[in-house]
């Protein structure tokens, strides 16, 4: 099987935001960048898989700065056999970046049987790559997978939906899958997988290379501000157990006359 | 003025709320709502009073049950029939997966999850939250028409007095086309309460909760005043809560009206996950604790003893 996983990399989470001069952006001199959380589960779904198809191959795709190629590495080191960096802004819109995906995969000559992503990157929260991605290769998705099996690419697929539901879905390879966390547990790139993982091939092509260009933006974003601050909340003190009736009751009253929500 | 189609889906046979906000926001311009569900005539009457000038109760083979590719392909051929200049829906689980593939179709763009919005004669301007809330980003669309947005629920509020339109139903027949990924089986999720994204008011248990069977306390009181129960990352991990569960950055966004934090530190993580709750609440032994720098009303109190009190005064007012 020829198994892609399409990752991102984006600011890690304990990251301190703040919008740029211009505000067309946020600041990111100092940003600690990791492989987007949600494409960790996606990398080893992906291993899985190649594990259990005698013959196949793990491509890592990346849509992003070149200064950075971190994230493509981790994914080799923890077992991917060759990656694909698709140079460009770390911030291209969902349409470009799902677009850009797609002339990286063309262009590797491997026709692909599953496509995995993480449902999600926490930078830009769009949730929409992997479902563009598989619309622009006309391929069938699921999103927000929690439980994959497959057998010689009959998949079948538990998705999350609201209440903790799951609709369970069959398909057949190939197919876009976007992943979820409680999906598995994602390994940790061992030292000698880091080591073979600087050897492995990285192919880099430009926007233009594959078929990206400015009149392909759809969304713009600008006037990047701090969310408006809240004032400050009032505190009281129920360490003590005389004074836990006293303070709930205050506390109660006050979201119903003060706060009105109650 | 602009050319609108909500689509809408049903809560208990009831338009979700989102679709009320949505429609609200958009008064004075021509809205129309879609939908695969069931609209018997009270939702019909509701969407009406909330402006929609025509209800389009979409039928076809295999449209019965959701799969994103029916569903997108039925849509695709109802709208390239009518001349929407944009397509709305809330950013519900199942728009989260469908939209995206629909936009695709038509090579459009599309604003994910806005919290705010502004429809200036036929221009659209929205708000949204970029990095996990960390910051807010205006967001336009450019490119092929039609353009399509999803709104977060309970972002907008619902209208103080809505203006209400014609709400002709028209029974719309279309076609699903060729279904590759279908829904098998529905595994039900354990709770039936509201999911945590479309709560109004929620009570949360943090690392301090110690056991799963704790939770209950939590549970009584939501009972109470009508809550979904959530967690945080923490509580998850250690196995006190199902994923399904969690609010946060790497679990669940929420925007309740009111967001009761029991035993929750509130890393930056948690908050990502919960900061526009309107009112927060946090109970917690740590005076030091991040969280009672975003709480509205901080307790500082040992949970198993604070909540059952606050039920009871909560059992009071109810």
């Amino acid at each position: 099987m020829n198994i892609f996983v399409c990752i991102k990399q984006v600011p890690d989470t304990e990251t301190k935001v703040t919008p740029n001069a211009d505000k067309s952006y946020i600041e990111t001199n100092s940003i600690k960048w990791i492989m987007n959380p949600y494409d960790e589960f996606a990398v080893e779904q992906a291993l899985q898989l190649k594990a259990s198809e005698s013959g196949s191959s793990v491509t890592v795709v990346r849509v992003g700065g070149v200064k950075d190629t971190e994230a493509l590495r981790t994914a080799m080191a923890m077992g991917a056999d060759d990656s694909i960096l698709v140079e460009g802004p770390d911030h291209l819109d969902s349409y470009m970046t799902a677009k850009a995906l797609k002339g990286a995969i063309e262009k590797s000559g491997k026709k692909p049987d599953l496509i995995f992503a993480g449902k999600q990157a926490i930078d830009s929260d769009s949730l929409q790559v992997p479902q563009l991605l598989a619309q622009m290769l006309n391929l069938p998705s699921v999103s927000v997978v929690v439980g994959f099996e497959s057998e010689g690419g009959q998949l079948k697929l538990k998705r999350e939906i609201e209440g903790g539901a799951v609709e369970v879905y069959e398909v057949n390879a190939p197919c876009v899958v976007s992943c979820n966390k409680g999906l598995n547990t994602p390994r940790y790139a061992s030292l000698p997988g880091i080591m073979k993982a600087k050897k492995k091939p990285m192919e880099k092509y430009s926007l233009d290379d594959v078929g990206v260009s400015d009149d392909d933006q759809r969304v713009k974003y600008s006037d990047f501000q701090l969310p408006p601050e809240k004032p400050a909340g009032k505190k009281f003190d129920a360490m003590d157990e005389a004074d836990q009736q006293k303070v709930v009751s205050e506390v109660v009253n006050l979201l119903r006359t003060e706060a009105k929500i109650i | 003025m602009a050319n609108i189609l909500v689509y809408t889906e049903t809560t208990q046979s009831k338009p979700k709320l989102v679709t009320l906000e949505i429609l609200g926001k958009l008064s004075g311009h021509t809205v129309e709502v879609a939908s695969f569900d069931e609209l018997g005539d009270e939702a019909t009457k509701q969407l009406a009073e909330y402006g929609a000038s025509k209800i389009h109760a979409l039928k076809g083979a295999s449209l019965e049950q959701y799969s994103p590719e029916g569903y997108a392909n039925a849509l695709n051929d109802f709208i390239k029939s009518q001349n929407y200049d944009y397509v709305f829906a809330g950013s519900t689980s199942l728009a989260k997966d469908l939209m995206p593939r629909l936009a695709g179709m038509f090579d459009a763009g599309m604003a994910s999850e806005v919290t705010n919005f502004v429809m200036d004669g036929d221009s659209f301007s929205g708000t949204r939250p970029m990095f996990a809330g960390k910051c807010m980003a205006k967001v336009e669309v450019t490119g092929p028409k039609p353009h399509f947005v999803t709104v977060r629920p309970n972002a907008l509020g619902m209208p103080e007095s809505p203006t209400s339109a014609s709400g002709e139903v028209n029974q719309q027949e279309v076609q699903a086309g060729e279904i590759r990924a279908a829904v098998k089986e529905i595994i039900k999720g354990a709770s039936e309460r509201l999911d945590l994204t479309e709560a109004n008011i929620i009570v949360s248990g943090g690392r301090a909760m110690k056991d799963s069977e704790n939770f209950k306390i939590l549970e009584d009181m939501a009972n109470v005043i009508g809550a979904t129960v959530g967690a945080s990352r923490a509580a998850v991990d250690s196995g006190y809560a199902p994923h399904a569960m969690q609010v946060g950055q790497t679990g669940k966004t929420v925007a309740p009206s009111l967001y009761i934090a029991c035993g929750i530190s509130g890393a930056i993580q948690h908050l990502a996950g919960m900061r526009t709750s309107k009112v927060i609440v946090a109970i917690n032994t740590d005076p030091d604790a991040p969280i009672f720098t975003k709480a509205d009303y901080g307790i500082v109190g040992d949970l198993f003893q604070i909540v059952p009190i606050m039920t009871e005064e909560f059992k009071k007012l109810v």
